[in-house]
Protein backbone atom coordinates (compact mmCIF):
# COMPACT_ATOMS: atom_id res chain seq x y z
CA UNK A 1 0.00 0.00 0.00
CA UNK A 2 1.17 3.53 -0.17
CA UNK A 3 -0.47 5.93 2.07
CA UNK A 4 -0.53 9.76 3.33
CA UNK A 5 -1.84 10.65 6.47
CA UNK A 6 -5.70 11.78 6.42
CA UNK A 7 -6.28 15.31 6.48
CA UNK A 8 -6.80 15.66 10.80
CA UNK A 9 -3.91 13.77 11.88
CA UNK A 10 -1.78 16.09 13.25
CA UNK A 11 -4.49 16.97 15.73
CA UNK A 12 -5.10 15.68 19.34
CA UNK A 13 -6.97 12.04 18.36
CA UNK A 14 -5.26 9.47 20.36
CA UNK A 15 -2.75 6.86 18.16
CA UNK A 16 -5.93 4.61 17.91
CA UNK A 17 -8.28 6.28 16.26
CA UNK A 18 -5.23 7.85 13.83
CA UNK A 19 -4.67 4.31 12.70
CA UNK A 20 -7.84 3.11 12.37
CA UNK A 21 -8.52 6.24 9.94
CA UNK A 22 -5.84 5.63 8.20
CA UNK A 23 -7.40 1.92 7.27
CA UNK A 24 -10.90 3.06 6.58
CA UNK A 25 -9.41 6.09 4.53
CA UNK A 26 -8.42 4.05 1.75
CA UNK A 27 -11.46 3.08 -0.70
CA UNK A 28 -10.66 -0.55 -0.76
CA UNK A 29 -10.14 -0.85 3.15
CA UNK A 30 -13.67 0.14 3.44
CA UNK A 31 -14.87 -1.88 0.14
CA UNK A 32 -13.42 -4.83 2.30
CA UNK A 33 -14.72 -3.82 5.51
CA UNK A 34 -11.38 -3.57 7.26
CA UNK A 35 -11.21 -2.53 11.03
CA UNK A 36 -8.41 -1.99 13.25
CA UNK A 37 -8.79 -4.07 16.72
CA UNK A 38 -6.32 -3.04 18.66
CA UNK A 39 -2.57 -1.15 19.09
CA UNK A 40 -0.14 -3.33 21.45
CA UNK A 41 4.12 -3.11 21.75
CA UNK A 42 4.30 -2.06 18.44
CA UNK A 43 1.86 -4.76 17.31
CA UNK A 44 -0.95 -3.83 15.04
CA UNK A 45 -4.12 -5.88 14.91
CA UNK A 46 -6.86 -5.94 12.16
CA UNK A 47 -9.91 -7.97 11.19
CA UNK A 48 -11.71 -8.51 7.76
CA UNK A 49 -15.16 -9.61 7.82
CA UNK A 50 -16.06 -12.82 5.88
CA UNK A 51 -18.72 -11.95 3.12
CA UNK A 52 -19.72 -13.63 0.10
CA UNK A 53 -18.42 -11.17 -2.33
CA UNK A 54 -14.72 -11.72 -1.22
CA UNK A 55 -14.81 -15.78 -1.55
CA UNK A 56 -12.12 -16.96 -4.43
CA UNK A 57 -13.16 -20.58 -4.73
CA UNK A 58 -16.88 -21.02 -5.14
CA UNK A 59 -17.07 -24.42 -4.25
CA UNK A 60 -15.92 -24.55 -0.44
CA UNK A 61 -16.14 -20.41 0.27
CA UNK A 62 -12.78 -19.98 1.12
CA UNK A 63 -12.03 -16.10 0.34
CA UNK A 64 -9.34 -15.47 -2.31
CA UNK A 65 -5.65 -15.04 -1.52
CA UNK A 66 -5.94 -11.54 -3.21
CA UNK A 67 -8.23 -10.40 0.21
CA UNK A 68 -5.25 -11.74 2.03
CA UNK A 69 -2.45 -9.83 0.27
CA UNK A 70 -4.27 -6.53 0.39
CA UNK A 71 -5.61 -6.90 4.20
CA UNK A 72 -2.04 -7.74 5.00
CA UNK A 73 0.11 -5.37 2.89
CA UNK A 74 -2.60 -2.46 4.55
CA UNK A 75 -2.06 -3.92 8.07
CA UNK A 76 1.94 -3.90 7.24
CA UNK A 77 1.78 -0.35 6.18
CA UNK A 78 -0.10 0.74 9.21
CA UNK A 79 2.65 -1.12 11.66
CA UNK A 80 5.26 1.26 9.55
CA UNK A 81 3.33 4.53 10.54
CA UNK A 82 3.06 3.49 14.19
CA UNK A 83 6.58 2.76 14.52
CA UNK A 84 7.61 6.53 12.51
CA UNK A 85 8.26 9.35 14.65
CA UNK A 86 6.52 11.45 13.23
CA UNK A 87 4.54 9.40 11.16
CA UNK A 88 4.49 9.97 7.75
CA UNK A 89 3.71 8.23 3.99
CA UNK A 90 4.90 4.80 3.21
CA UNK A 91 4.81 2.63 0.12
CA UNK A 92 5.59 -1.19 -0.34
CA UNK A 93 8.76 -1.86 -2.23
CA UNK A 94 8.13 -5.86 -1.55
CA UNK A 95 5.88 -8.11 0.25
CA UNK A 96 6.14 -12.21 0.02
CA UNK A 97 3.37 -14.43 1.60
CA UNK A 98 3.50 -17.96 2.83
CA UNK A 99 0.15 -19.76 2.92
CA UNK A 100 -0.02 -22.17 5.89
CA UNK A 101 -3.45 -23.25 4.78
CA UNK A 102 -6.73 -21.95 3.61
CA UNK A 103 -9.10 -19.96 5.71
CA UNK A 104 -11.86 -21.63 7.38
CA UNK A 105 -14.97 -20.72 5.45
CA UNK A 106 -17.74 -18.11 7.08
CA UNK A 107 -14.66 -16.71 9.36
CA UNK A 108 -13.79 -13.08 9.88
CA UNK A 109 -9.74 -13.16 9.43
CA UNK A 110 -7.72 -11.31 11.55
CA UNK A 111 -4.38 -10.54 11.27
CA UNK A 112 -1.28 -8.71 13.20
CA UNK A 113 1.74 -6.76 12.06
CA UNK A 114 5.11 -5.88 13.64
CA UNK A 115 7.45 -3.42 12.31
CA UNK A 116 10.97 -4.90 14.23
CA UNK A 117 12.88 -2.19 11.97
CA UNK A 118 12.91 1.29 11.06
CA UNK A 119 15.58 3.25 9.03
CA UNK A 120 15.50 6.55 7.23
CA UNK A 121 14.66 5.10 4.18
CA UNK A 122 13.26 1.18 4.65
CA UNK A 123 11.30 -0.56 6.97
CA UNK A 124 10.98 -3.77 7.36
CA UNK A 125 7.72 -5.74 8.90
CA UNK A 126 6.38 -8.93 9.78
CA UNK A 127 2.66 -9.77 9.86
CA UNK A 128 0.83 -13.01 10.84
CA UNK A 129 -3.08 -13.83 9.57
CA UNK A 130 -5.33 -16.41 11.29
CA UNK A 131 -9.26 -16.86 12.68
CA UNK A 132 -8.43 -17.16 16.51
CA UNK A 133 -4.55 -17.26 17.24
CA UNK A 134 -1.48 -16.16 15.91
CA UNK A 135 0.35 -19.71 16.51
CA UNK A 136 -2.50 -21.56 14.27
CA UNK A 137 -2.06 -18.92 11.18
CA UNK A 138 -3.24 -18.93 7.88
CA UNK A 139 -0.63 -16.83 6.27
CA UNK A 140 2.37 -15.36 7.31
CA UNK A 141 4.15 -12.36 5.30
CA UNK A 142 7.20 -10.45 5.53
CA UNK A 143 7.54 -6.90 3.87
CA UNK A 144 9.74 -4.39 3.00
CA UNK A 145 8.74 -0.44 3.02
CA UNK A 146 10.08 2.90 1.77
CA UNK A 147 9.66 5.28 4.36
CA UNK A 148 8.45 8.85 3.42
CA UNK A 149 8.69 8.05 -0.20
CA UNK A 150 8.05 11.44 -1.55
CA UNK A 151 10.63 13.25 0.40
CA UNK A 152 13.96 14.57 -0.65
CA UNK A 153 16.67 12.85 -0.70
CA UNK A 154 19.78 14.65 1.06
CA UNK A 155 19.46 16.61 3.83
CA UNK A 156 20.01 20.21 2.25
CA UNK A 157 18.28 19.27 -1.13
CA UNK A 158 15.75 21.36 -0.01
CA UNK A 159 18.01 24.35 0.45
CA UNK A 160 20.08 24.28 -3.15
CA UNK A 161 17.99 26.22 -5.56
CA UNK A 162 15.56 24.33 -8.48
CA UNK A 163 17.00 23.83 -12.07
CA UNK A 164 14.96 25.98 -14.48
CA UNK B 1 -16.51 -25.64 -24.23
CA UNK B 2 -13.36 -24.39 -26.09
CA UNK B 3 -10.61 -22.79 -23.85
CA UNK B 4 -11.80 -18.81 -23.60
CA UNK B 5 -14.96 -20.46 -22.76
CA UNK B 6 -13.98 -22.44 -20.08
CA UNK B 7 -12.03 -19.56 -18.69
CA UNK B 8 -14.65 -17.27 -18.62
CA UNK B 9 -16.86 -19.46 -17.12
CA UNK B 10 -14.47 -20.37 -14.49
CA UNK B 11 -14.09 -16.76 -13.57
CA UNK B 12 -17.20 -15.31 -13.68
CA UNK B 13 -17.53 -18.11 -11.34
CA UNK B 14 -15.52 -16.18 -9.05
CA UNK B 15 -16.96 -13.80 -6.59
CA UNK B 16 -13.65 -11.88 -6.03
CA UNK B 17 -12.64 -11.80 -9.14
CA UNK B 18 -16.28 -10.14 -9.79
CA UNK B 19 -15.61 -7.64 -6.76
CA UNK B 20 -11.90 -6.47 -8.46
CA UNK B 21 -14.09 -6.41 -12.43
CA UNK B 22 -11.58 -8.14 -14.03
CA UNK B 23 -12.07 -9.81 -17.30
CA UNK B 24 -10.11 -12.57 -19.40
CA UNK B 25 -8.45 -11.72 -23.07
CA UNK B 26 -6.97 -14.64 -24.33
CA UNK B 27 -4.61 -15.03 -27.90
CA UNK B 28 -3.59 -18.06 -27.92
CA UNK B 29 -2.60 -19.42 -25.31
CA UNK B 30 -1.81 -16.41 -23.21
CA UNK B 31 -3.91 -15.18 -21.31
CA UNK B 32 -4.26 -11.57 -20.41
CA UNK B 33 -6.56 -10.55 -17.54
CA UNK B 34 -7.49 -6.70 -17.52
CA UNK B 35 -8.92 -5.20 -14.71
CA UNK B 36 -10.75 -1.92 -15.31
CA UNK B 37 -10.47 1.17 -13.00
CA UNK B 38 -12.92 1.67 -10.36
CA UNK B 39 -13.26 4.14 -7.65
CA UNK B 40 -13.22 1.04 -4.74
CA UNK B 41 -9.56 -0.33 -6.10
CA UNK B 42 -7.74 2.94 -4.72
CA UNK B 43 -5.47 2.91 -1.74
CA UNK B 44 -4.40 6.51 -1.62
CA UNK B 45 -6.75 8.83 -2.46
CA UNK B 46 -4.77 11.41 -2.54
CA UNK B 47 -1.77 10.54 -5.31
CA UNK B 48 -4.52 9.05 -6.18
CA UNK B 49 -3.02 5.35 -6.56
CA UNK B 50 -4.43 1.62 -6.44
CA UNK B 51 -3.78 -0.65 -3.73
CA UNK B 52 -1.34 -2.64 -4.05
CA UNK B 53 -3.01 -5.23 -2.74
CA UNK B 54 -5.63 -5.19 -5.28
CA UNK B 55 -2.62 -4.89 -8.29
CA UNK B 56 -1.33 -8.00 -6.48
CA UNK B 57 -4.56 -9.97 -6.64
CA UNK B 58 -4.86 -9.36 -9.81
CA UNK B 59 -1.32 -11.01 -10.24
CA UNK B 60 -2.12 -13.82 -8.78
CA UNK B 61 -5.31 -14.45 -10.27
CA UNK B 62 -3.78 -14.15 -13.78
CA UNK B 63 -1.18 -16.77 -11.95
CA UNK B 64 -3.77 -19.41 -11.03
CA UNK B 65 -5.65 -19.05 -14.34
CA UNK B 66 -3.16 -19.04 -16.56
CA UNK B 67 -1.51 -22.13 -14.55
CA UNK B 68 -5.37 -23.85 -14.61
CA UNK B 69 -4.45 -23.41 -18.75
CA UNK B 70 -1.31 -24.94 -18.53
CA UNK B 71 -2.26 -27.93 -16.72
CA UNK B 72 -5.09 -28.37 -18.37
CA UNK B 73 -7.69 -28.83 -15.22
CA UNK B 74 -10.65 -27.06 -14.49
CA UNK B 75 -9.93 -26.75 -10.93
CA UNK B 76 -7.35 -23.94 -9.66
CA UNK B 77 -4.20 -24.91 -7.89
CA UNK B 78 -3.74 -23.65 -4.66
CA UNK B 79 -1.20 -20.89 -3.58
CA UNK B 80 1.82 -21.67 -1.33
CA UNK B 81 3.49 -18.52 -1.67
CA UNK B 82 3.59 -15.39 -3.51
CA UNK B 83 6.40 -12.50 -3.77
CA UNK B 84 4.98 -9.56 -4.94
CA UNK B 85 7.15 -6.65 -6.02
CA UNK B 86 6.15 -2.75 -6.45
CA UNK B 87 7.95 -1.21 -9.04
CA UNK B 88 5.48 1.95 -9.51
CA UNK B 89 2.49 3.61 -8.48
CA UNK B 90 -0.70 2.01 -9.84
CA UNK B 91 -2.53 5.50 -11.55
CA UNK B 92 -6.03 5.49 -11.72
CA UNK B 93 -6.56 3.88 -15.18
CA UNK B 94 -7.01 0.00 -16.14
CA UNK B 95 -4.10 -2.13 -15.36
CA UNK B 96 -3.40 -5.54 -17.37
CA UNK B 97 -1.51 -8.81 -15.99
CA UNK B 98 0.02 -11.21 -17.82
CA UNK B 99 1.85 -14.70 -16.42
CA UNK B 100 4.23 -17.35 -17.24
CA UNK B 101 4.24 -20.83 -15.88
CA UNK B 102 8.15 -20.97 -15.29
CA UNK B 103 7.89 -24.94 -14.48
CA UNK B 104 4.99 -27.64 -14.15
CA UNK B 105 6.46 -30.13 -11.91
CA UNK B 106 4.38 -33.12 -10.31
CA UNK B 107 3.03 -31.28 -7.42
CA UNK B 108 4.03 -27.88 -7.57
CA UNK B 109 4.47 -24.99 -10.30
CA UNK B 110 6.66 -22.04 -10.30
CA UNK B 111 4.78 -19.05 -12.25
CA UNK B 112 5.72 -15.57 -12.88
CA UNK B 113 3.23 -12.67 -13.39
CA UNK B 114 4.01 -8.72 -14.38
CA UNK B 115 1.14 -6.19 -14.31
CA UNK B 116 1.41 -2.76 -16.07
CA UNK B 117 -0.99 0.28 -17.08
CA UNK B 118 -0.19 2.32 -20.46
CA UNK B 119 3.18 0.88 -21.57
CA UNK B 120 3.79 -2.66 -21.54
CA UNK B 121 7.08 -2.18 -20.72
CA UNK B 122 6.95 0.17 -17.47
CA UNK B 123 5.58 -2.58 -14.92
CA UNK B 124 4.23 -1.64 -12.29
CA UNK B 125 4.49 -4.40 -10.19
CA UNK B 126 5.89 -8.20 -10.49
CA UNK B 127 4.90 -11.37 -8.55
CA UNK B 128 6.72 -14.79 -8.11
CA UNK B 129 4.98 -17.49 -6.87
CA UNK B 130 4.40 -21.35 -6.07
CA UNK B 131 1.19 -23.35 -6.78
CA UNK B 132 0.14 -26.61 -5.53
CA UNK B 133 -1.34 -28.35 -8.72
CA UNK B 134 -5.38 -29.30 -8.94
CA UNK B 135 -5.50 -33.39 -8.35
CA UNK B 136 -6.37 -33.42 -12.28
CA UNK B 137 -3.38 -31.45 -13.66
CA UNK B 138 -2.02 -32.46 -16.17
CA UNK B 139 2.02 -32.85 -15.96
CA UNK B 140 3.26 -31.76 -19.81
CA UNK B 141 5.62 -34.38 -21.47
Amino acid sequence: MSSDPPSGYETGDDVFTRIRAMMQWTPQGRALGMDLISLADGKVRGRIPYSPQIVGDPDTGVIAGGVITTFLDQLCGMAVVLAMKPPGPVATIDLRIDYMRAAEPGRDILAEAHCYKIGRNVAFVRAVAFEDAPDSAVAHATATFMVNPAAVKRPGANLREKKR
Amino acid sequence: MNTEERLATALARIPYAAFLGVRAELKGDELTLVMPFADHLIGNPVLPALHGGVVGALMELTALTQLAIASKSDAFPKTIDVGFDYLRSGRPRDTFARARVVKIGRRIANVQAEAWQSERGALIAAMHGHFLLADDAVEPA
